[in-house]
């Protein structure tokens, strides 16, 4: 098996891509993924369609479709990355798959990135969205590409969130509470009305804005609008490093409890 | 094959493991003895890296659990207590999945595969989801990806426990038919497993071997028989363990 970065035998690469294929995997050995895949494009549509006005609007552009996914990922995400560490704690295979030839930290990339590309399957499903934007109209595909990776960036966020959840717990339901709940205060400290709130309350403008400057939601908002800024990829990339951290130390604290 | 060096682990201020030491070669199958919660589990868990412990060691084929865990659990092949899987996945998959975790070439793993599923005798359920099997397959199955690398050593924990005795004997035949080439542990409280597979024992109770010497815990079991004029292993087990639980 040829490996970029072999060592003494052991090679990361493989160790992660097994790892991924069978988290990947077991998510359509259930009804679960079909049923989130659903849920997450009937969301998708009657959002953008039916609250947004889509059509109302008389523009081919995305802006009200990317505009709901922050609070779709807040439901769905932590329903797909509950049972990340959960599960595997309340069955025992933590120990089976730990005492394999691999590391922790290998073994929670792979889980991560397989939750992560299953989410990015739903959000891929979405094109028909895209399709009739431009048979509407001539959108500008720049804007629509960044909408779309500032989505896919916000989804791996909340993912390493919920996959960081389910490692306190053994219960799948206190993990998505808790992924729900981390979420959602990252979205909210961003959110106008609740920024707006907070500082009419006369809160120094200068903590009102650094508290809603690690807002999930806000480095969204110029991505869906069609501008990359680099630090804002840069805060998701750190989002997600510091999560699957904390789900490391976590897990490595935890797993024989 | 297998060194461990006085291994100790605390929980708070309760010491589960109060120092252990004893190796085991190739050839060798012991039997690690103990009346439940005497620290056996954890003893296990240490030696294969699932938990660190609070001091000591184990060299597992000159690989220290500590410094280099996944090259010592590459020589590892290890059982679970209850024999854990994924059971969403058919028996060929997850075995599938443990070759390729074992860093085996993609050409080679459907003959080790193979191999395994004709050793462990699963070649009936091989396409089955592991949650449809019985108790005693399941256990096979876990079994077949303790031994899908040919470890130098094996480590079982609790092997036939709730087991039928049909199935108790397929689990022992497999463990004799492989103790040639291998170092292996299995802990148990079933003292007929040390009669029916088991060459060396060391037999611990509340944290503390009680056999052999603070250096090397192991002794034969021969030499186990000798510890009671009747020659008896319950006799011998309750001698050793219960006078700790007055």
């Amino acid at each position: 098996m040829s490996c970029c970065c072999k060592k003494n035998g052991h090679c990361p690469c493989t160790a992660v891509r097994t790892v991924f294929g069978r988290e990947f995997k077991s998510y359509f050995d259930s009804p679960v993924a079909y049923v989130f895949l659903v849920a997450f494009l009937v969301l998708a549509g009657f959002l953008t369609f039916g609250v947004a006005f889509f059509y109302e609007r008389r523009q081919a552009d995305l802006t009200p479709f990317f505009f709901w996914h922050p609070w779709m990922y807040l439901l769905l995400v932590p329903a797909a990355t509950m049972g990340s560490w959960a599960e595997e704690r309340r069955n025992g295979t933590i120990e089976l798959l730990l005492t394999m030839p691999i590391t922790l930290g290998e073994a929670l990339v792979g889980k991560f990135l397989a939750a992560w590309s299953f989410i990015g399957i739903g959000l891929a499903l979405t094109f028909p969205v895209v399709c009739t934007a431009a048979w509407l109209g001539s959108p500008d595909f720049g804007a629509i590409f960044c909408g779309y990776l500032g989505s896919f960036l916000l989804a791996g966020a909340a993912t390493a969130i919920g996959i960081f959840a389910s490692s306190l717990s053994r219960s799948q339901v206190i993990g998505f509470v808790i992924s729900l709940a981390i979420t959602f205060l990252l979205l909210i400290i961003g959110f106008d009305p609740v920024v707006n709130a907070v500082a009419n309350w006369g809160v120094p403008s200068g903590i009102v804005n650094t508290i809603a400057s690690c807002s999930l939601l806000q480095h969204f908002d110029a991505m869906r609008r069609g501008m990359i800024d680099f630090a804002d990829i840069g805060y998701y990339v750190g989002v997600m490093v510091f999560m699957l951290a904390a789900a490391q130390v976590v897990t490595d604290s935890r797993k024989a409890s | 094959m297998l060194k461990v060096e006085n291994l100790k682990k605390s929980f708070g201020t309760f010491e589960a493991v109060k120092g252990i030491s004893f190796s085991v070669a190739k050839g060798e199958v012991l039997g690690f003895l103990g009346p439940n919660g005497a620290g056996k589990s954890t003893t296990m868990r240490m030696i294969t890296g699932f938990i660190p412990p609070t001091s000591g060691t184990a060299l597992i084929c000159g690989h220290d659990i500590i410094t280099d865990p996944v090259g010592a659990k590459s020589c590892l092949g290890y059982l679970p207590e209850a024999a854990p899987s994924y059971r969403a996945m058919t028996v060929e998959d997850f075995l599938t999945f443990a070759a390729k975790i074992r860093g085996f070439c993609k050409a080679d793993i459907p003959a080790k595969v193979d191999e395994v599923i004709a050793k462990a005798g699963l070649a009936k359920v091989r396409r089955q989801t592991i949650d449809t099997l019985s108790k005693g397959y399941r256990q096979r199955t876990c079994f077949a990806q303790a031994i899908i690398h040919k470890p130098s050593v094996l480590i079982m924990d609790e092997p036939t426990d709730g087991l039928d005795p049909n199935q108790k004997f397929v689990v022992r035949q497999m463990i004799k038919e492989m103790s040639a080439d291998m170092a292996i542990i299995i802990s148990t409280h079933i003292l007929e497993e040390v009669d029916a597979v088991c060459t060396h024992a060391v037999v611990i109770a509340d944290g503390e071997a009680k056999t052999g010497t603070r250096e090397n815990a192991k002794i034969t079991v021969a030499d186990l028989r000798k510890l009671d004029p009747s020659g008896k292993l319950d006799t011998i087990f309750r001698k050793l363990t219960m006078k700790e639980e007055k």
